[in-house]
């Protein structure tokens, strides 16, 4: 410990001044900066009933056997005590190698990992090009950021309805397809068809907010850069690669990371698209909720259970990603 | 001084935060609790039919309870029939739910054994009991204890377009899948419609199957998971032919099926279906059946076992354990008068809806042809065995059958599935 001290950069060394203990150091800044915790206090309060006392109680669920026969229940005046029994990791090991464990997690598991990788790249992609369109100088742009900004401004659900009407058997996909002589799967119930249409349901839905945000990203580029590169002769390629890039970096680093998550935890699209009737597009958060409210009775404990492997799995990736950034930006100094 | 300041933002925001959680929860229905019989009081009624065919003539019913007992009001509130389970289950395990509500048979044991029922025994609700169908009542029982009073009850059937059948030059119903299927291919090719429509992933409407070969997804009496058995597993290799065969009409699972198959026979353009007496006045609604004799119905066709089997399905009037006194005692009143003679009478005529009352059977009633139809069925129909889970037994199978029915998993390899579900569900049963 004190070789580690001894052997620390000039910078820490302020860190070995004398400092007070922690609860010195809480009273001192209490009694200086007393307004911010007291400002500070209803957010705490508030997120810590609507966030923490939920996730806790979810955590525990998960190592119960609680299903909705067996919770607590208030029948207007009469109370029902929960009769249900701690079981340790049980559900854990049920859901991860229990008997039919493939079929309940591990192929919605490798489902929602390939839904989200082809979504996340697709929307990205399309937003990219469609923001390096929009910020070139042509007439009529404010238009067409508009219509393509559209999709965002209605409800997630309105879109999917339409999308929903459009796929069936008779809509007017089909109908488009079957007048050029292509094939018309029947998109909302042949499984590999139903996956494509979730696919092009959510890229629709998720376009705009990249194209919005990498826009963003391009005008804030200083054009200078640009007429440097050009002076330098760099094709537009090169220039794509040497100078937009890296001039997005924030942005889309960003906008990546929020794209996964959504994307991971995309409910509205698959669940209007296909409700319960599509076992093999259920991704993770549809099958929790299916397993919670969609069966009866509740499986409340096996619900949580995924919940939190849903959880565990955003805070590996996330960790992962911003490291892997964290790298990047220090390789690219 | 500076802290005190502190201490008092500290207990502001929290009384607000308080506040704001407690306004919420807050029920009012139980207001004027304990007076029991005396003052006005206002009960809430959930109803689960359909909204637009069949809601106005429940509704009308609850006008006449109104004005018939001047002190009591009834909110009338129409709940989607897919929705109201899960619905149910939410109110009643927390707050706002109804004092008196319309359950499918097949949640009452379950609610019961939740503790979401009151008993009727003795109660105004169940005075005339004795006038019902006794394997109705059996149904609404659980533990020994009457939980709901039938409302009206149903069964699958086999309905045909007659115009169509006498085209394809078939004479009589058919009798077996087989016959079915033979019927379907000639249809197809002299009358030029699809011959049969099965709707797909709804292990509700794969019970006939399971029965016409004798068994059920449990044997509910042995303690025996039964879904995973050889015949059933045969039960479900004929369901799934049904979508294959020619003049058959290829499974559909989208989210919009129902109706897709609903249209199509409406409409003509298919010629058989299997149905409830449910939809008969839909069916009446469609151009195919402006005559209404035209629409034929059948007991459901017999599986190899050579017996035919469908399900019994229905509805009880259930009144809430939770409810105080007053609220209960109205409640009860409601449950009995919807129940009663003249009221199931006046519902079978204008909803085609079949009465679960010997006396409710009139002359007029029995002439419209759904309820006759569907009276000379009612003794296929299988009684539900007596399980709290057995209704969440559907959930499983139809998902798997959906599986089956698209070829991504074989019969056994689905049924064994469902098998292991079932086990999850039942940890009392032998596999």
């Amino acid at each position: 410990m004190a070789v580690a001290v001894q052997g620390a950069p000039k910078e820490r060394s302020r860190e070995r001044e004398e400092r007070p203990g922690l609860v010195q150091r809480l009273k001192l800044s209490y009694s200086k900066y007393w307004y911010a915790y007291a400002m500070v206090a209803p957010v705490v309060i508030v997120l810590g009933v609507l966030v923490g006392y939920p996730l806790v109680n979810g955590l525990y669920l998960t190592l119960t056997d609680a299903n909705s026969l067996n919770s607590a229940r208030q029948i207007g005046v009469k109370h029902i005590p929960a009769s249900y029994h701690f079981i340790g990791l049980h559900n854990y090991a049920d859901v991860l190698w229990g008997p039919g464990s493939y079929d309940r997690f591990w192929s919605h598991f490798v489902w929602t990992i390939a839904w989200t990788v082809i979504c996340v790249t697709v929307t990205f992609a399309l937003g990219l090009g469609l923001a390096l369109l929009m910020n070139q100088k042509l007439r009529g742009r404010g238009l067409y950021r508009m219509l393509l900004i559209l999709p965002w401004a209605v409800p997630t659900f309105v879109t999917v309805f339409s999308w929903r009407l459009m796929l069936a058997d008779g809509g007017a996909v089909n109908a488009l397809l079957g007048s050029v002589g292509l094939p018309e799967p029947s998109w909302l119930a042949d499984p590999l068809a139903q996956k494509a249409a979730a696919i092009l349901v959510n890229t629709w839905v998720g376009v705009p907010f990249m194209m919005v945000s990498l826009l963003g990203g391009l005008q804030a580029i200083p054009g200078e850069l640009y007429e440097a590169a050009e002076m330098d002769g760099a094709s537009p390629w090169q220039r794509f690669v040497n100078v937009t890039m890296p001039g997005l970096r924030s942005v889309s680093s960003t906008v990546l990371l929020l794209g996964v998550i959504w994307t991971f935890n995309q409910f509205v699209v698959l669940f209007v698209l296909f409700g319960n009737n599509a076992p093999d597009t259920q991704i993770l958060v549809t099958w929790a909720y299916y397993l919670g409210f969609g069966q009866q009775p509740r499986d409340y404990a096996q619900s949580a259970t995924y919940g939190v492997l849903l959880l565990s799995i955003l805070i590996v990736f996330t960790t992962f990603y911003r490291r892997w950034l964290a790298r990047n930006e220090e390789a690219s100094r | 001084m500076r802290r005190g300041i502190a201490a008092s933002a500290l207990v502001a925001a929290l009384a607000v935060s308080l506040a704001a959680c407690g306004s919420s929860g807050s029920g009012s229905d139980s207001a004027n609790g304990g007076k029991a019989d005396s003052g006005p009081v206002t009960i809430t009624y959930w109803d689960t039919s359909n909204a637009t065919n069949e809601a106005p003539n429940y509704q009308a019913l609850v006008k006449k309870f109104e004005a018939a007992n001047p002190n009591i009001t009834v909110k009338f509130v129409n709940v989607p029939f897919d929705q109201a389970q899960n619905k149910l289950q939410t109110a009643m395990g927390a707050s706002g739910a109804p004092d008196v509500f319309r359950s499918e048979v097949g949640w009452t044991s379950a609610f019961a054994k939740a503790g979401y029922l009151e008993p009727l025994d003795g109660t105004p609700a169940a005075a005339d009991v004795s006038a019902f169908q006794a394997s109705l009542i059996q149904q609404a029982k659980y533990d020994g204890k009457l939980y709901g009073m039938p409302l009206v009850t149903d069964t699958l059937g086999l309905m045909y377009n007659k115009a169509l059948f006498t085209k394809a030059g078939i004479t009589t119903p058919p009798k077996t899948w087989d016959e079915l299927k033979a019927d379907a291919a000639q249809l197809k090719e002299k009358a030029g419609v699809d011959g049969f429509w099965m709707r797909a992933a709804d292990g509700y409407y794969a019970m006939p199957f399971l029965y016409g070969e004798g068994t059920n997804m449990v044997d509910a009496a042995g303690k025996k998971i039964t879904i995973n058995s050889p015949e059933a597993a045969k039960a479900v290799e004929t369901y799934k032919s049904m979508f294959t065969a020619p003049g058959t009409v290829k499974a559909d699972v989208t989210t919009d099926s129902y109706a897709h198959m609903m249209d199509a026979f409406n409409s003509g353009k298919v010629a058989a279906i299997i149905q409830g007496p449910w939809e008969i006045t839909n069916v009446y609604k469609g151009s195919a059946f402006s005559d209404k004799t035209n629409l034929g119905i059948a007991a459901v066709p017999a599986g190899s076992a050579g017996k035919a089997g469908a399900p019994t399905g229905g509805h009880n009037v259930s009144v809430y354990a939770g409810s105080d006194a007053a609220h209960k005692a109205a409640g009860e009143k409601l449950a009995a008068f919807l129940t009663s003679a003249e009221s199931q009478t006046f519902l079978a005529q204008k909803n085609s809806t079949l009465p679960t009352r010997s006396d409710a059977y009139t002359a007029d009633v029995k002439a419209d042809p759904g309820i006759a139809g569907f009276q000379a069925i009612l003794p296929v129909a299988q009684p539900r065995p007596e399980l709290p889970e057995y209704s969440s037994l559907f959930g499983s199978i139809g998902t798997n059958l959906g599986k089956i029915v698209q070829g991504q998993s074989s019969t056994q390899a689905g049924l064994d599935a469902t098998a292991v579900d079932y086990a999850k569900l039942l940890p009392g049963f032998a596999k």
